[in-house]
């Protein structure tokens, strides 16, 4: 009886958003009377992060701090629309949307500065501390503050901004069956370290090790925390979630979080995990979603690192001591 | 059974109220006191995103009949949360990026706190065994277990 270690690798190329009907979403940028601006938004923040990166696109296409922006996805039905958050889509369609509201809006906070100081808009610049200023010159400028305030009760002018982005619905050639159902692909590879009990049939991931390539990642920590959590729910997957462990029987059917079993913070793997950029032409700033893929290569890479270990194919998840020893009873009277 | 009259001592402050029997302390903090830092995850005792001090000790509080503890000293999230700013456990939650949806946060942090207020310098394991009836669905518990290590190293 030994344990019995092995090493197995999956890589996944994976769709940003989806082709069902066109996919769109839009935003709307405007200003306050105190120089914040809000991001008006109806996708959805479940914990993915959306909101600091509509943030960040917002104040990056604006050329003011993040600490302006306001991002409010209160409530789908008087918000801009958007399909939703699913389908890895949010920081591709939302950040490609708040790009056009802030360039907008970008546009109309330039007109009224340049009334406001008396100089050509294409004559001015943002300095990225608040600033709106002539290129070239350190006194004639005006803080976002003072020009919100003058443009709301002096100027009579709004500053907002339009946008949306939409993916159109793509048809398959009848010829070829070439056809476009994405915007972009992100790609990552998965390098899974376990070892394996041939008595007791348990598995235990070692190690993950993770590459994606993201685009661009907007939020690099943000991103490697969903990569991590992504490949704690592979583990997950491939080695303790079932609703129906002997489908279509309910036998031993899980009821709550203590019949439901997840690895806990005891049964933590080793995880490295690294980003490499291509930006995409169409991603905002050149990004690409990575929501959905990151549950997606732990699961196969686990699988053939079992494999490698101990000759067992396993072949349906969960990935249990039970499929483990009758894999190794089926080799052992088979040899 | 009668209501009774509840008073507890809750972040600070004297509370008295009726409770009917079978209120949790969960369902008084939250429908009664107005403190929805606590969250109802599972109300069974499973997940620990309920968790909020009784007189110093990391409690379920779904599972804590409020009844029982008359006369106790009860403490929340809002309860470690400074007039200003953040509590170091707080800050390194949000300087670690150990948090995501978020929903599981309020009770790691509460057992957190309850884990540093006997041992100041814990290892890794202790963190672990700490947070262990906790559940975590988005994070991997790495970045958490990381932030409370982190606090520790900041306060001790
Ligand atoms: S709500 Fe109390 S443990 Fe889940
Ligand atoms: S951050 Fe979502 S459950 Fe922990």
């Amino acid at each position: 009886m030994a344990k019995l270690r092995g090493r197995g690798y999956a890589a996944v190329n994976y769709p940003t958003g989806m082709n069902l009907g066109g996919d769109p979403t839009q935003a709307l940028v405007h200003s306050t009377t105190t120089g914040n601006f809000v991001v008006s938004l109806s996708s959805v923040d479940l914990g993915q992060g959306l909101k600091t990166v509509a943030a960040q696109v917002a104040a990056e296409t604006l050329g003011l701090p993040y600490e302006n922006i306001i991002v409010d996805t209160a409530d789908t039905d008087t918000g801009p629309h958007c399909m939703g958050t699913f389908a890895s889509r949010g920081t591709h369609r939302v950040g490609n949307a708040v790009i056009m509201a802030a360039q907008e809006a970008r546009e109309a906070m330039l007109a009224a500065a340049a009334e406001e100081l008396e100089v050509d808009a294409e004559d001015l610049e943002t300095d990225g501390t608040g600033f709106i200023k002539l290129k070239g010159s350190e006194e004639v400028k005006i803080h976002v503050v003072d020009l919100a305030m003058a443009a709301h009760f002096k100027l009579g002018r709004t500053i907002a901004g339009r946008g949306i982005f939409l993916k159109e619905r793509s048809y398959p050639d009848p010829e070829t069956g070439k056809m476009d159902p994405d915007s972009a692909q992100a790609h990552a590879c998965t390098v899974a370290d376990v070892e394996v009990d041939d008595e007791t049939g348990v598995i235990e991931v070692l190690a993950l090790h993770n590459v994606y390539e993201v685009g661009r990642a907007i939020n690099p920590r943000m991103a490697k925390q969903q990569i991590e959590g992504g490949a704690w729910m592979g583990i997950s997957h491939a080695l303790y979630e079932a609703t129906d462990p002997y489908y279509p029987q309910r036998d031993h059917g899980p009821r709550d979080f203590e019949e439901y079993l997840m690895p806990g913070p005891a049964d933590n793997a080793k995880m490295e995990s690294d980003i490499i950029e291509f930006p995409a032409a169409n991603g905002p700033y050149g990004a690409k979603g990575i929501g959905e893929m990151t549950a997606n290569a732990p699961i196969p890479a686990i699988a053939n690192a079992v494999f490698d270990a101990c000759g067992v194919r396993l072949i349906e998840m969960p990935f249990t001591p039970e499929s483990v020893l009758r894999g190794l009873d089926e080799l052992r009277a088979s040899a | 059974m009668p209501s009774s009259v509840i008073e507890i001592t809750v972040n600070g402050s004297e509370e008295e109220f009726i409770a009917k029997p079978g209120t949790t302390l969960l369902g008084a903090l939250r429908d009664t006191l107005g403190l929805t830092a606590a969250k109802r995850g599972c109300g069974v005792g499973t997940c620990g995103t309920c968790t909020c001090h009784v007189d110093g000790e990391a409690v379920m509080s779904c599972l804590v009949p409020v009844e029982t503890i008359n006369g106790a000293t009860v403490r929340t999230l809002e309860g470690t949360t400074p007039a200003d700013g953040l509590s170091p456990l707080q800050q390194a939650f949000l300087d670690n990026f150990a948090t995501q949806c978020g929903f599981c946060t309020p009770g790691m942090i509460m057992a957190a706190e309850a884990l540093l207020a006997v041992n100041p310098a814990p290892t890794r394991e202790d963190v672990v065994t700490a947070i262990s009836g906790n559940v975590c669905r988005c994070t991997g518990y790495e970045s958490i277990i990381e932030a409370i290590l982190i606090a520790a190293e900041a306060t001790s």
